[in-house]
């Protein structure tokens, strides 16, 4: 389950920091253990300009959403969660699945993952942080726009 | 590393313990010995118990307390003759035990009960009340179960939280409790032994100071119960509750002891079949204590088992049981504190402690030691252990709690130690 690739990542995580200046940020918290992460996103002309966040976490959660950083800043919000919908299918696979490597990359290294139930969710916290977050940012210039 | 020899011998024959345990006996992660270390979340059953529950499903099953054939009968015996044994296993009398879907549906029990003699107009409930401006008494250590009941009973009635705080070891800090157990406190709830840092509560202390001010006591025992001998005689609380699956016995069953005469005074909680005395359309009474208090159809097979749980362990010896684990947790306080960076959250020797020790190792996050401890077979528990206000006084998300019981041996401890030192190495924390 621990792949060298998540190791890294946990040891040297990309986009640990408070981003300055965002359009939306979330909270979210697993209650089943009490990790948290705040999440803020940066979305210019629909693009994912610019991702950041705090918290606290397992090596897990915290290479995950280092991960999921890295792969989805430069894409277009569809892109991104068209990435983060192959990631979540991965995660639910309960080990089974097959990932797809051209859309998910270095998050592949979670596949081992899915075969622990316990800690889907913590592979997932990022992700679902970023998923909210972007669409919210979605909402909110849909309504800037009206 | 190789085992270290224990300070101490164990009263109990662990092997042969062992034995009775049928899950104990089989291996996990492709073939490794188990190490299992999470008896505070939950207990392993022995054959009797599943045995017991087994031979009332295939002998005696019937609904209790209704009907008049020959099974009705057995089932309304099994289920009563339960709830003496168990009774007799903390000092009390039968019709002083309720028997409740768990522990935390039995402290709810008594935290609705006292919401709902609140709004009473019978000079019943009315003794029993909680008025805007009284107070509830609880710690900075309590499992979410002792927690929010109290803190909905207080949006309910206007009643306030107060708690009684945590030190840097791990024990209540009583130097305040005269402050805050103060004279409009009506209910004072607290666990005997936290399920987090092991601390076993000074009981007698906090009794003295509640009956100084007329207050209900509500003791937490699901981590007492198991472990040690109880008596709630001796305790001199008003309520104890305690959980079944803790203790070697089954899910689905939970205990309240209560005082006769408060039992006999509150309102019920659950209403419905069972707790009646006699019903119209627009009215009913209700039944005498326990029936009062055990809506629906009973939970015999659960109470059975439970049963069988306690005459194990009265049979093993809870003076037994509690000197065992008490020789494992010095043996364990003593392991860890070999491991550098590895810091245990509660008390650090096994004085007035019992066999829950919860620790942090510098730089892995609870999971992550959970996981590979996981792998090579040892089950511990991480997380916030239903005591997130407790996390949040140590500052600290997360805990990995390793928890013991009768049938663990000083090789289990060993084996502890060992995957913390393999943890350690894989993370590369020095």
């Amino acid at each position: 389950m621990y792949q060298e690739i998540i190791l890294d990542h946990y040891r040297n995580p990309v986009g640990r920091l408070i981003l300055e200046p965002f359009d939306v940020e979330v909270h979210h918290v697993n209650p089943t253990c009490g990790d948290e992460i705040t999440l803020r996103v940066k979305i210019d002309d629909g693009v994912v300009t610019a991702i950041g966040h705090q918290g606290q976490g397992c090596s897990i959660s915290q290479a995950a959403t280092s991960v999921m950083t890295e792969l989805l800043e430069g894409r277009t919000v569809q892109q991104a969660l068209d990435v983060e919908a192959g990631f979540l299918a991965l995660m639910q696979s309960r080990g089974e699945g097959q990932p797809d490597e051209d859309l998910l990359e270095d998050a592949v290294a979670f596949s081992g993952v899915s075969k622990y139930p316990a800690r889907v969710k913590c592979a997932l916290l990022g992700w679902m942080a970023f998923k909210d977050a972007a669409l919210q940012a979605v909402a909110q210039s849909v309504k800037d726009q009206s | 590393m190789t085992s270290r020899t224990p300070s101490s011998v164990t009263a109990l024959d662990v092997a042969r313990i062992k034995a009775d345990f049928p899950l104990l006996q089989r291996t996990i992660r492709d073939g490794k010995r188990l190490v299992y270390l999470d008896s505070g979340a939950t207990s392993q059953k022995p054959s009797s118990v599943l045995d017991a529950e087994r031979r009332f499903y295939e002998m005696h099953n019937a609904a209790v307390h209704r009907g008049a054939h020959q099974l009705g009968e057995e089932a309304t015996d099994a289920y009563e003759g339960a709830r003496e044994t168990i009774a007799r296993f903390i000092g009390a009398q039968s019709r002083d035990i309720v028997f409740t879907k768990n522990a935390t549906e039995a402290i709810n029990l008594v935290a609705y009960s006292l919401g709902n003699a609140s709004f009473s107009d019978t000079v019943v409930g009315q003794s029993l009340s909680l008025q805007p401006g009284d107070r509830i008494v609880v710690t900075e250590m309590e499992h979410h179960a002792n927690l929010i009941p109290w803190q909905e009973l207080c949006r309910r009635t206007g009643a306030e939280l107060a708690w009684l705080g945590v030190d840097d070891e791990g024990r209540l800090d009583l130097s305040t409790v005269d402050q805050i157990i103060n004279d409009r406190t009506k209910v004072v709830a607290f666990t005997h032994q936290s399920n987090v840092l092991g601390t076993i509560n000074p009981v007698a202390e906090i009794v003295a100071r509640a009956r100084a001010v007329r207050a209900l006591v509500v003791l937490d025992a699901c981590q007492s119960a198991p472990h040690m001998p109880l008596d709630v005689v001796e305790l001199g609380v008003d309520f104890v509750t305690f959980s079944g699956h803790k203790m070697l016995g089954p899910t689905g069953i939970g205990v309240l002891w209560g005082r006769t005469e408060i039992l006999a005074a509150m309102p019920p909680f659950l209403t419905g079949g069972s707790m009646i005395e006699t019903v119209y359309m627009d009215h009913a009474t209700y039944a005498e204590p326990p029936q009062r208090f055990e809506a629906g159809t009973p939970v015999a097979a659960q109470a059975v088992g439970l049963a069988a749980a306690c005459d194990y362990l009265t049979a093993v010896g809870m003076d037994k049981v509690f000197d065992h684990e008490h020789a494992l947790t010095s043996y364990a306080l003593e392991g860890l504190a070999s491991i550098s960076g590895l810091r245990v959250i509660g008390p650090n020797n096994a004085v007035h402690r019992g066999g829950a020790v919860s620790f942090l190792v510098d730089d892995i996050h609870a999971h992550d030691v959970g996981q590979v401890l996981d792998d090579r077979g040892v089950e511990v528990r991480v997380g916030h252990h239903c005591a997130w206000p407790l996390m949040r006084r140590f500052g600290i998300a997360a805990t990995t709690r390793a928890s013991f019981y009768l049938y663990n041996d000083f090789s289990d401890v060993d084996a502890l130690v060992e995957s913390l030192d393999a943890a350690k190495s894989f993370f590369g924390v020095k």
